[in-house]
């Protein structure tokens, strides 16, 4: 099967997400499509499934053009897409969300489930993708529940398979095994759409990269002959630097001393146990871990979201443990959260709004019970432009912005004050390349003016360019003090699994 | 010259909500006068369509003369609306901090009944005891919408049960204190308090026409005015104005920004007391000048739609509360010229609601293209 998008244009009120795209994939070969945030990947994979009628252009298969109107028509042409987040029904079992649209039935519609278990198991053998029908979704790992898409896409007979960012929900080690899923299924002669903003990846599995920017194809490369950094400077339109640039750290006195700190959630959970590290002035601090092994709670712990159960947390000597985090705020400490969505940023609010959202109570921006409006808008206008922040104005909605300029809004908020202590938990994490270069650039600088910075993040990569000492969490415990230029990712991999290598080079 | 366009395309989206809230309004009103034309037995008996369908005119017409036609029907219409204008902002109040407010009704009666008390209990000379009356009320009905912002913020319990509860509690309370020698009219067995001493009533608005003693709308018009103002510039101007703002809109980010998230809670539900109670002054001092059970109505209920019609805006819930005074004002004409009972109204109020909660259906009917759908700032959901 042959698959062509001939002049695909999707156009939204003030922006045109889709110009002129055409883009072909055979049957038996991986295409990754990259491009940054906000480029038009995701459109144009919506026009693909049927989501989005496209205003100029054809869906072209085998030369015969065809007009979806809703995915059932993709699905019925062969087209199969597994989301990045996942459409699955946690409390039902794989079998039961495979068949989920296709029932097998029996008589009076009964549910045949030994027949859809069989098909889960025929699908799982081919494929090699190990898994239990009976398995109960909830209790699965990202990574399975993955697979159990993709054999939910395989029994709706796909010819292309088209992934959305697959790798942003898995571990390293999931990820291998993904793409020796995607081998699997391109050598059994399906085709796949691989979308992604990872370089690596798309060089890694690839036969051949698309790349897309505003919404235009601007070329296609060849990953046997293609480097990282042309396909950055072809994404972003200008060259981009790739990796950290900066000095070895001058050391000051310790700013953040973090003693036997304990942390139990409502139900008695451990997330964080006893654990004790300290960070001094003018360098960064890293913490490695696969998500989930109690980073979000030390966030929280740090920054007074969350209640430390046992141990003393001090920021310059002073105790802050029982403080809430508007005293910590004042303190000098800086937070750019995890999720920047949820705790980061008010979507509904303007970008203005936003930029003062920690700060409008200080005597800059409020006299009295009024805010100064017009301090803030004045001050808005500065970091915008200070801080390259890509928005038509200062009202617009933040919630409008690319993830990318969303993080800078934070970013500027948060970093353009006097700082003791400045907490970046996944400080770039759903960013564009651009966006990765500028923040990595400003933490760095924050780093060389004195600051103390504890940096949280699940991107091995990033957390040790950007890293002078590096921990590493797992199961809520330090289990490691590394120094991240004399140790190898795969070290750092191992302890992140919670093994020790012997011959491990201790900081 | 970017920056021209995306400013007016903003605009262009404000606009496009409040034509879907227009639109929404004219279906209502078409909806309405099928119903009219099904329901006027008489004519469609004698087979007469034409006839029933100049039914529908003469009702609608009806409603206009009734509400706007003459100085007594505005006087009517600025009565009905003034207590749902401040029951509708303390809807919309709570709904901007997330919070959703069924309990205005309760507040409603805790305001009437202090500013009663203070209406018939004092004797001094009007201009000290009109504005010491409406203030207790703001006082009563805050106080009361403290309790379920209390019991949110310390246990979690979700406004929207409590306020019911205390909007039955209260009704019963009331029930009782009327029942009372403190607030029982001397020489009445029923539930009627004593009067306001002359005093103590809220002054006519059309007091300086001499002999039309049918203008009955009163300051409380003023008040409620002052209300939507004292709204407007809390959102606009104030840090807890922009903190009810954040926290509505996403109460992660709220906490993550240092807000006093509980303290949020509490002073929402006592500032959407305040207003409801405000209201409760109004109708006692005002309109009826004494309190009997059920002073507060339907009002309460009626503002949740109107904060909803209004989007929580100062200004859409101010004209909301006019048109559901003038719905309600302009129905009792209606039902006097053209037989079409006043229930019609109701059953106008609830098509406006449902049409508006359903803006696609709206959308779809009109073909009105890529309006945005802007539903306003309303309450959490059950999860918070």
């Amino acid at each position: 099967m042959k698959l062509e998008l001939r002049g695909i244009t999707k156009r939204f009120p003030g922006v045109v997400a889709n110009d002129n795209v055409n883009l072909a994939l055979n049957t038996g070969e991986v295409l990754s499509l990259i491009g940054e945030n906000g480029a038009g990947k995701s459109t144009l994979m919506s026009v693909l499934y049927g989501m989005y009628k496209p205003d100029e252009g054809q869906i072209v298969i085998d030369g015969t053009d065809l007009v979806f109107a809703s995915p059932a028509d993709a699905i019925g042409a062969g087209i199969g897409m597994v989301h990045q987040h996942f459409m699955l029904v946690p409390v039902f079992t794989v079998a039961e969300n495979v068949v989920l649209g296709v029932e097998p039935t029996g008589a009076l519609g009964k549910l045949n489930i030994d027949e859809a278990r069989r098909m889960v198991r025929e699908i799982s053998d081919k494929y090699n993708l190990d898994l239990d029908p009976d398995a109960v979704i909830e209790d699965l790992p990202v990574g399975v529940q993955q697979r159990v898409e993709i054999v939910k896409v395989l029994l709706r007979d796909a010819k292309v398979v088209v992934f959305d960012e697959p790798t942003a929900v898995l571990t390293p080690s999931e990820i291998i095994e993904f793409f020796e899923i995607v081998k699997t299924l391109v050598s059994a002669g399906r085709g796949v759409v691989f979308i992604t903003h990872k370089l690596k990846e798309a060089l890694n599995i690839a036969d051949r990269i698309a790349v897309l920017r505003r919404g235009k194809v601007v070329g296609e490369v060849d990953p046997k002959t293609a480097t990282e950094s042309q396909i950055a400077e072809m994404m972003v339109g200008r060259p981009v630097q790739l990796t950290v640039d900066k000095n070895s750290a001058k050391t000051g006195d310790v700013v953040l001393k973090v003693t036997d700190l304990t942390v139990l959630d409502a139900d008695g959970r451990t997330h964080v146990e006893n654990v004790s590290f300290e960070v001094c002035a003018g360098e960064i601090v890293g913490i490695a871990g696969v998500q989930g092994n109690g980073q979000t709670e030390l966030v929280e712990a740090l920054t007074g979201l969350r209640k430390a159960t046992r141990g003393v947390i001090d920021l310059d000597g002073k105790d802050l443990t029982h403080s809430n985090p508007r005293e910590r705020h004042q303190m000098g400490m800086a937070h750019i959260p995890e999720d920047r969505q949820r705790q980061g940023l008010v979507g509904g609010l303007s970008v203005a709004e936003n930029l003062v959202l920690t700060r409008y109570h200080d005597d800059q921006f409020s006299h009295g019970v009024y805010v100064d409006w017009e301090a803030a808008n004045a001050v808005a206008e500065t970091l915008i432009t200070e801080y390259d922040i890509r928005t038509p104005n200062k009202e617009t909605g933040v919630g409008t912005l690319s993830g990318g300029n969303q993080q800078k809004v934070i970013v500027a908020r948060e970093l353009s004050r006097d700082l003791r202590l400045t907490i970046a938990a996944q400080p770039t994490r759903g960013v564009d390349v651009g966006s990765i270069e500028y923040i990595h650039s400003r933490i760095v600088k924050e780093r060389d003016a004195g600051t103390a910075v504890l940096i949280v993040s699940t991107e091995l990569e990033e957390v040790m360019a950007l890293s002078d000492r590096l921990l590493v969490m797992y199961r809520g415990k330090v289990v490691a003090e590394l120094d991240p230029k004399k140790v190898t990712p795969m070290e750092v991999g191992l302890y992140m699994a919670g093994s020790r290598p012997d011959s491990a080079v201790s900081a | 010259m970017k920056n021209l366009f995306n400013k007016f395309g903003e605009r262009l989206n404000r606009v496009s909500s409040m034509k879907l809230t227009l639109l929404a309004v004219l279906s209502a009103l078409i909806v309405g006068a099928f119903i009219i034309i099904v329901s006027d037995v008489d004519n469609l008996r004698d087979g007469d369509v034409l006839g029933a369908v100049s039914t529908v005119g003469s009702a609608y017409w009806a409603l206009v003369v009734g509400s706007f036609g003459s100085l007594r029907a505005i006087s009517n219409t600025i009565n009905s609306s003034t207590p749902l204008i401040l029951c509708g902002v303390s809807v919309a109040i709570a709904f901007k901090a997330g919070l959703f407010n069924i309990g205005a009704t309760g507040q409603m009666l805790a305001g009437g009944m202090t500013s009663l008390w203070v209406g018939f209990a004092m004797d001094g000379p009007g201009y000290v005891q009109v504005p010491l009356a409406i203030l207790a009320g703001a006082i009563g009905g805050a106080v009361f919408g403290a309790i379920p912002g209390i019991l949110k913020a310390r246990t979690g319990a979700h406004e929207v049960i409590t306020t019911i509860m205390l909007n039955n509690m209260a009704a019963f309370f009331i029930l009782w204190l009327l029942k009372t020698d403190l607030f029982q009219r001397e020489d009445r067995t029923d539930p009627i308090s004593k009067l306001v001493s002359a005093e103590g009533r809220l002054p006519r608005l059309f007091g300086f026409m001499d002999g039309r003693a049918d203008l009955i709308a009163h300051v409380g018009f003023i008040v409620a005015l002052g209300a939507v103002l004292a709204y407007w510039w809390f959102l606009k101007k104030t840090t807890t104005g922009f903190e009810f703002r954040a926290y509505g809109l996403n109460a992660d980010a709220a906490t993550y920004a240092g807000m006093h998230v509980k303290r949020l809670t509490v002073l929402s539900m006592m500032f959407a007391g305040g207003f409801a109670g405000l209201a409760g002054a109004a109708e006692v001092l005002g309109t009826y000048g004494y309190a009997s059970t059920n002073f507060a109505g339907n009002i309460g209920f009626d503002a949740i739609a109107i904060a909803l019609l209004g989007q929580s805006s100062p200004l859409g819930t101010f004209f909301a509360a006019i048109l559901f005074g003038a719905l309600q004002a302009g129905g009792r004409q209606m039902q006097t010229n053209s037989d079409v009972p006043i229930d019609l109204i109701i059953v106008l109020r609830a098509l406006i609601v449902m049409f508006i909660a359903a803006p696609l259906l709206v959308k779809t009917i009109w073909r009105t293209k890529n309006a945005t759908i802007a539903a306003g700032q309303t309450f959490r959901g059950w999860g918070s």
